[in-house]
């Protein structure tokens, strides 16, 4: 199978409260950030992906691309990686020669974006909606109880998870949090959904991202002032659109699913892996993420990170931009994981990492409602 | 100040049975008839064995409280502290609702605890299924 690299990554030029920017623009200018950071024009771009809205047609009008490829899939903030892997598999396929995968989320500012839909005879209006829920605080929240209860993670570990993170944003001056906590800080912040306090929970910014991804031959044909990054191997799952029917509220189905995949697609196992970055919505995510991939065993993930091994210096970097948590969080965050797993590989991070030469991003998507993962190496990983 | 009413449930053409059945304070879930697979949300074929064969049964009302949260924030209808929970119906399913009847706090919201369905109203006509601790039964 022929090699496909990531060739341009870059995110908008500032990420944060941005009310002058609309939603449009956010990924307009993540593109343009991203083709020039590849050496590309728009000429070179034919195919496109992203979700909706505003949807990769207006996006590849809006800059001047006719493409011969779409993706629209969107299942939440894993949506990005899902673009990523779809199109590695139509770059192989010859439908496609170069792809840009964009997102921009006004997530903050609300500023062009969609009206929050509630239809009152959808799934969720019926079943979820009647109860109080309100978006994802109160919902993805729900397995945690459970999960405590069922492998023994303490409330402190899942604050540590929150410490952690500081650890890195601290390094990283882009991050909107920079200031390190302690666990009694994220413990004594607000009561939001208990058990979860506010620093257990993910940031409301807004920004955008995007990706070039096309063949190394054409890559290397064309030249690039930054290291190409490998697309080693991908996964997808999707699971259930209610979080109130997870089959299981202490393991996430999918993210077992998609990064096996994705792991036995690059023909390697957890202890390959050099860095990692796993979509921390809230501060469970990551807790459930390490133990469902198989980087600890089950109810090992909490003690696992309050040993800093995933902090800085830790056997594990995970989430070394500071995360959602910390870094920033315009409500599909998978973009970001992806970013910050490329500068990593490339050797151009805030918080760089020594001698990384594997990365694994696991996005989440919706309420523990599907998600994806990319295995990725720089050429040290060939 | 008065506050938004509570979101309002809108049935469509295949779950209008459960609906039906709430209004009639019964909680109706479905069951497939070759296997007996007893499933939640209301759909037309069975999500286990694929089978359209399914009938209508009428559950217990008896629940265990599976996992929940406290929600601190402003819902419309809601004055928080509030709670949301997820219970495991007798019959298996588990459905997502909210706990009355007992306070919001930690210490009275044991994981496992028993539970009984009871009914809210929602707008004019709609009812929708929350639970109490069992031992408040008498109470309700």
């Amino acid at each position: 199978m022929s090699d496909v690299v990531i060739m341009g990554a870059a995110e908008t030029d500032q990420l944060g409260k941005l009310p002058d920017i609309s939603t449009l623009e956010l990924h307009l200018q993540s593109a343009r950030n991203a083709l020039r950071d590849a050496g590309l024009g728009i000429e070179d771009i034919d195919g496109i992906a992203s979700v909706s809205a505003p949807g990769p047609v207006t996006i590849a009008h809006a800059l001047g691309i006719t493409p011969r490829w779409v993706d629209t899939t969107s299942v939440g903030g894993a949506s990005f990686l899902f673009h990523v892997r779809h199109a590695v598999a139509a770059i192989r396929a010859g439908h496609a020669n170069a792809v840009l995968v964009t997102h921009g989320e006004s997530g903050r500012s609300r500023v062009g974006a969609p009206p929050w839909a509630m239809a009152k005879d959808s799934l969720s209006g019926q079943f979820e909606f009647p109860f109080g829920v309100l978006g994802p605080p109160t919902t993805f929240s729900l397995p945690v109880m459970r999960f405590m209860k069922e492998t023994g993670t303490t409330i402190e570990q899942l604050a540590e998870v929150a410490v952690a993170q500081r650890r890195w944003s601290s390094q990283n001056p882009r991050a909107m949090f920079q200031e390190e906590v302690t666990v009694s800080d994220v413990l004594d912040s607000r009561p939001v959904a208990s058990p979860l306090t506010l620093l257990m929970c993910c940031l409301v910014t807004d920004g955008g991202g995007a990706l070039v991804v096309t063949s190394r031959e054409f890559a290397e044909s064309r030249g690039t002032d930054h290291p190409l990054v490998s697309v080693l191997g991908t996964g997808e799952c999707a699971t259930t659109p209610m979080i109130s029917q997870m089959a299981d509220m202490t393991r996430c189905e999918q993210f077992e699913v998609s990064s096996r995949h994705a792991l036995q697609e690059a023909r390697m196992t957890t202890s390959d892996i050099d860095h990692l970055m796993i979509y921390d919505a809230f501060a469970h995510v990551p807790l459930f993420g390490l133990e469902d991939m198989g980087f600890v065993g089950r109810g090992e993930a909490g003690a696992f990170v309050a040993e800093g091994n995933t902090s800085p210096g830790g056997s594990l970097p995970m989430n070394t931009n500071g995360g959602g948590l910390s870094y920033t969080h315009t409500g599909m965050y998978g973009m970001f994981a992806i970013q910050e797993a490329v500068r990593q590989l490339r050797g151009e991070a805030a918080a760089q990492v020594p001698d990384v030469s594997t990365s694994l991003v696991l996005g989440n998507g919706g309420m523990f409602m599907s998600a994806a993962t990319l295995v990725l190496g720089n050429e040290a990983a060939a | 100040m008065s506050t938004p009413p509570k979101f309002v449930p809108q049935a469509t053409p295949e779950t209008q049975p459960y609906w039906d059945g709430t209004a009639a304070r019964e909680l109706r879930i479905q069951q497939c008839v070759p296997e007996q697979h007893t499933y939640f949300y209301p759909r037309t074929s069975c999500p286990v064995c694929g089978t359209e064969e399914v009938k209508w049964v009428t559950a217990s009302g008896r629940a265990q409280l599976h996992t929940y949260v406290i929600s601190h924030r402003p819902a419309p209808g809601f004055t928080p502290p509030y709670v949301i929970a997820v219970v495991e119906l007798e019959e298996g399913p588990r459905m997502m609702t909210n706990l009355v009847g007992v306070e919001p706090d930690p210490e009275h919201l044991e994981l496992d605890m028993d539970l009984v369905v009871d009914f809210e109203a929602r707008g004019d006509d709609v009812l929708v299924p929350v639970f109490r601790p069992a031992d408040s039964e008498a109470a309700a």
